[in-house]
């Protein structure tokens, strides 16, 4: 699902954020990605969801090469795909039904879809009774909460996630890391970068380290 | 299709880890012909971006204001400028060529050169003034009566009143009548009586092309109106403009809600004008009605009719939408997620 060739990403300026990192997430498979702050696990993130393009070598995602990926095609390989942020990334101005909506709207789905397939992904999260709430009445477990349920309405192929426990406390983080357990054996591959060691090691999964931007471990 | 109606839990089995339990996400739009799709997603856009203009209706209203005021005024003056070509044209009908006749040119030749100018279509009556008829007007006229009556003969010609036909409201069509009636035999001169016809339609045309200055600076201005508006709200939404980009929203999508704003800026705003350019007409339509009265006139001043209320539309929606698509084309792209 997604293939790493010796992929080098270097800033302007020189610094190098990712130096000939490979590797092969299978179709289904769950990792996490660690590593120290600067490491590199939100740019190989980035890499993946096309927010930055790579210096040198290739990223393959869904057997599809993303330096050929032009830019009006990038909303498309963006579908294949849900995102977790550290921060939400919430729409606060829309209730929590409208803001896990919003992948479908774009993608254009139907009216009675949309109820469906939102509030399906709500009971996942067990927050279907607060649909109609705004996010900032939502404690930061629950905002991150409905931030998976919008990343995973559309059953994208690839679930990305980037901290997101970095504000929660470890009984939030934990409940949080079991809904990606879930999703993954549902058959989403799923890829979380953290430094969270303790919960990494709890969940007894492949493991990718990174290290000044080289790929100093992998578990498998 | 039918996968794509499959609930969003596959299954509480163990599915096996590599099914693709999400594969029909990939599969991309819904199961809705295209027309119909991008019909509901213009709608969305149009909707929404009209909920949020009626969010803060205090800064609409006032943005639609000023383009209101700046539509109005080109469209003030050109109805304005509408009103007087009109009322010039009625005194064009009435201005007349007088053709003086050659001295000694008898009663019955100057009959036979009337007919012959009679005859013409572009003249709508001629009427013959004698020597006598003519030196007895203006003995009523002028009020150089006595001092004519010292005179022991009459210096006046023969002239011939031409009134041209309606139909030739132009200077230019006047002017060749005058050429062709000065051609005629026992013709000495014809002239224009109302030279200042001329001046005014010189004058006019200054206040046609003046209006057209203006419709163009004031349309200038509401592109910047609406381009600025929209650069503020593609600001204000940045963080919404980044999510949507990371969840796939293609630039199109993206950009819709903005240009509806544009749109619905500038219907507004023609709504406005429209109510303005009213406003003043009631305004003035007593005093000029009253004045028109003075002068013996029945003269009304014309409002808007359908046909320009709906050009005044038609500018304002399309100057909305440019304003909007300038605004986006330039800033939108710059808003990347990081």
């Amino acid at each position: 699902m997604i293939r790493f060739d010796a992929v080098c990403k270097s800033y302007r300026g020189g610094f190098e954020a990712l130096r000939g990192v490979s590797f092969h997430l299978a179709a289904g498979e769950i990792a996490f990605l660690t590593g120290h702050s600067g490491a590199g696990k939100s740019t190989l993130l980035k890499l993946v969801a096309l927010i930055e393009r790579s210096t040198r070598g290739q990223v393959l995602i869904d057997g599809q090469n993303l330096s050929r990926v032009s830019r009006r095609q990038v909303p498309y390989v963006r579908r294949k795909i849900g995102m977790v942020f550290q921060d939400h990334r919430l729409l606060h101005d829309r209730t929590v039904f409208d803001n896990v909506a919003l992948p479908l709207v774009i993608a254009g789905y139907r009216h009675r879809e949309i109820g469906r397939r939102v509030r399906a992904a709500l009971d996942k999260v067990s927050l279907l009774s607060k649909e109609r709430l705004y996010p900032v009445t939502l404690s930061g477990g629950e905002q991150q909460r409905v931030g998976i349920a919008r990343a995973v309405v559309h059953k994208p192929l690839l679930l990305l996630a980037d901290e997101p426990t970095g504000n929660l406390d470890p009984d939030l983080s934990w409940e949080i890391m079991g809904l990606f357990g879930q999703f993954n054996r549902f058959g989403v591959t799923v890829l979380v970068a953290t430094h969270d060691v303790d919960l990494i090691r709890r969940m007894g999964e492949r493991v990718l380290v990174l290290s000044h931007g080289e790929l100093a471990g992998d578990t498998r | 299709m039918s996968r794509r109606r499959a609930p969003v839990r596959p299954s509480h089995s163990k599915s096996p880890k590599t099914a693709p339990a999400a594969k029909a996400a990939t599969a991309g739009a819904a199961a809705r012909p295209a027309l119909l799709t991008l019909l509901v997603r213009h709608a969305h856009g149009g909707l929404y971006s009209l909920g949020q203009l009626a969010r803060a209706p205090l800064s609409t209203l006032m943005t639609a204001a000023v383009i209101g005021i700046a539509l109005a005024m080109p469209t003030g003056l050109h109805l304005l400028l509408g009103n007087a070509r009109q009322l010039t044209a009625g005194w064009d009908a009435s201005a007349h060529v007088s053709v003086y006749l050659k001295q000694g040119v008898g009663a019955e030749d100057a009959e036979h050169t009337a007919q012959t100018v009679r005859g013409r279509n572009d003249v709508a009556q001629v009427r013959y003034l004698s020597p006598d008829d003519a030196l007895a007007e203006f003995r009523r006229l002028s009020g150089f009566g006595d001092a004519l009556s010292a005179l022991d003969q009459n210096p006046l010609p023969g002239v011939l009143v031409v009134r041209p036909a309606a139909t030739n409201g132009t200077p230019g069509d006047i002017d060749a009548l005058v050429q062709a009636l000065r051609k005629l035999p026992g013709v000495e001169a014809a002239q224009l009586d109302v030279q200042w016809v001329k001046r005014l339609y010189a004058i006019m045309e200054i206040g046609r092309r003046g209006v057209l200055v203006l419709a163009s600076l004031l349309s200038l201005a509401v592109l910047l109106i609406v381009g600025n508006t929209i650069r503020l709200a593609i600001q204000n939404g940045r963080d919404e403009i980044e999510i949507m980009k990371l969840i796939g929203g293609t630039d199109a999508f993206i950009r819709r809600p903005f240009l509806y704003t544009g749109i619905w800026l500038g219907v507004m705003g023609s709504g406005i004008a429209w109510a303005l350019v009213n406003l003043s007409l009631w305004a003035l339509e007593g005093p000029v009605s009253r004045l028109a009265g003075l002068y013996g006139s029945g003269f009304r001043l014309t409002g808007l009719d359908l046909s320009a209320a709906a050009a005044v539309l038609a500018v304002g929606t399309l100057l909305g939408l440019s304003g909007a698509g300038i605004a986006v084309g330039r800033h939108l792209r710059a808003v990347e997620p990081a």
